[in-house]
């Protein structure tokens, strides 16, 4: 199999608080021999400042893409929001000339060019096109068998449909699923898996995220599925961060342990949960792990 | 459940109306199709938010706009609701990105009416001291180290300024009026 080597978009919000997903990320694609290679230099993808100044989000993520033209290579993200501001720009830029000018023109007062070509999958997008669920599946060295779980995707990797691509359905996502069913776990179905976390709206209202995550939350425990699977550091923070917040606010044990997808994968391929970092989930998956260990 | 009285006005003040206004949203990347909107309240109806706002109803939005009710769409504190999930845009049958003309609104409420979240004044106060929303702790850094992850890229925050003052960011970030707390209000329902 030919080498697979990315540009690896970190972002901000996992080194800032999700370093488990980084680190289980890193541990698991080394198995796959998925190289990584560094941005050279980095800033935020633009996505905080879309709502604020469009055209400001436009130049900080096509500054990020021109790093990537210049070392031809594809970017990979591990979040949703990194992922959707960088191909969205990228792919707005290559079709609207006119746009492309006019960012360029910001561009050009720090010698930068957009020139396109570049392409940026998130993670569930590369394990399934580029590494291929078979290949996958030859890693799986401890099955996960008679484990329940359930995914959420997430919206920015699935929707709006005609930007992201890839051919994931954004009314039902597959991809994940997929994923989930190789390590030998059972997915399980819920209500309105493709409802929004509310995570983007957090900074200024909680009342409404609080209540999408509870509902969601709810509707999983009720599928009887013993875990959440995520594959957003900020679909992560709202059902695992702030799960105990909720419970609080709505007196109301939740109790499920949500796992980046990453994690997942590390502990069907045998990588030891302390590798995985499962030890920093907020809500510990300790019955899981005992499970698993049996 | 009785529809307690909703506190904005219903009736449509002919001298409050900008007839400019939609031609000046159309001109706003992803907002080219709002005349295409035919009121059929798709949008609304699978939107995640109209479960809890009285006036975040995106229907209702796009009608504001078409009928050029400027002040009234950029003072409401509700525009900023939108969590961007873009299920408006994937199910509208006339291809109106409604999720888009919301954000050309609050760009347009940034600029005009210099208003703005808090929260994304502290995420570019912190982006040009560091080029990441978030300000690392020395101490997570070191941590990094001793895992041996690699040190993260740096920026040049130099560059980033030039680009918040090129696209005329900068302007307002001082100035506009901080949104701290969007309350959900009279009319409005918990889901």
């Amino acid at each position: 199999m030919a080498d697979l080597e990315y540009l690896f978009f970190l972002g901000c919000l996992i080194p800032y608080r999700l370093v488990s997903y980084e680190v289980s990320a890193r541990r698991v694609l080394e198995r796959l021999d998925v190289r990584l290679i560094e941005m050279p230099e980095f800033n935020c993808c633009g996505f905080p400042f879309a709502p604020a100044n469009y055209e400001l989000t436009l130049c900080l993520a096509a500054r990020n893409l021109c790093q990537a033209e210049q070392k031809e290579l594809s970017i990979l993200t591990l979040c949703n929001g990194c992922f959707a501001t960088l191909n969205e720009t990228n792919k707005l830029l290559e079709e609207d000339g006119k746009l492309r000018e006019r960012i360029n023109g910001y561009l050009s007062r720090i010698g930068m060019e957009f020139k396109g070509g570049t392409t940026v999958k998130h993670l569930v997008h590369m394990l399934t096109e580029d590494v291929g669920l078979e290949r996958l599946k030859e890693h799986v060295s401890i099955p996960l068998t008679g484990l329940r779980v359930a995914q959420h995707t997430g919206c920015h990797i699935v929707r709006p449909a005609k930007v992201v691509g890839h051919g994931d359905n954004p009314e039902d996502p597959k991809m994940l699923k997929d994923l989930i069913r190789v390590t030998g776990a059972e997915c399980v179905d819920y209500m309105d898996e493709a409802e929004c976390c509310g995570g983007p709206i957090i900074g200024v209202n909680e009342d409404v995220p609080f209540d999408l995550t509870r509902e969601k939350l709810e509707r999983v425990k009720a599928a009887g599925a013993q875990a959440l699977i995520t594959v957003c550091p900020s679909c992560h923070m709202m059902y695992d961060f702030n799960q105990p917040r909720i419970e609080r606010a709505f007196n109301q044990k939740l109790g499920i342990p949500v796992l980046h997808y990453t994690q997942l994968l590390g502990l069907a391929m045998g990588i030891p949960a302390e590798e995985l970092k499962l030890n920093q989930l907020r809500v510990k998956p300790t019955d899981l792990l005992s499970q698993l260990k049996r | 459940m009785a529809e307690a009285q909703i506190e904005y006005p219903r009736v449509v003040n002919i001298q409050r109306i900008d007839p400019k206004f939609k031609h000046e949203i159309i001109r706003m990347p992803g907002a080219e199709g709002i005349n295409l909107c035919f009121q059929c309240g798709t949008c609304t109806a699978d939107c995640v938010i109209s479960r809890f706002s009285g006036f975040y109803k995106p229907r209702r939005i796009a009608r504001m706009v078409q009928l050029g009710l400027k002040d009234r769409l950029l003072s409401n504190d509700d525009i900023w609701l939108c969590t961007t999930c873009f299920t408006c845009v994937d199910h509208c049958p006339q291809g109106v990105e409604v999720s888009s003309i919301v954000r050309a609104l609050r760009n347009m409420a940034v600029r005009e009416n210099r208003v703005m979240p808090s929260v994304i004044k502290a995420f570019a106060s912190n982006i040009l001291k560091s080029g990441y929303v978030y300000l690392m702790p020395s101490s997570r850094l070191k941590r990094r180290e001793a895992e041996g992850l690699p040190q993260l890229p740096r920026s040049r925050v130099e560059d980033l300024l030039e680009l918040f003052k090129a696209t005329g960011f900068m302007d307002v970030l001082e100035s506009a009026e901080s949104i701290d707390r969007i309350e959900l209000k009279a009319g409005d329902r918990r889901g």
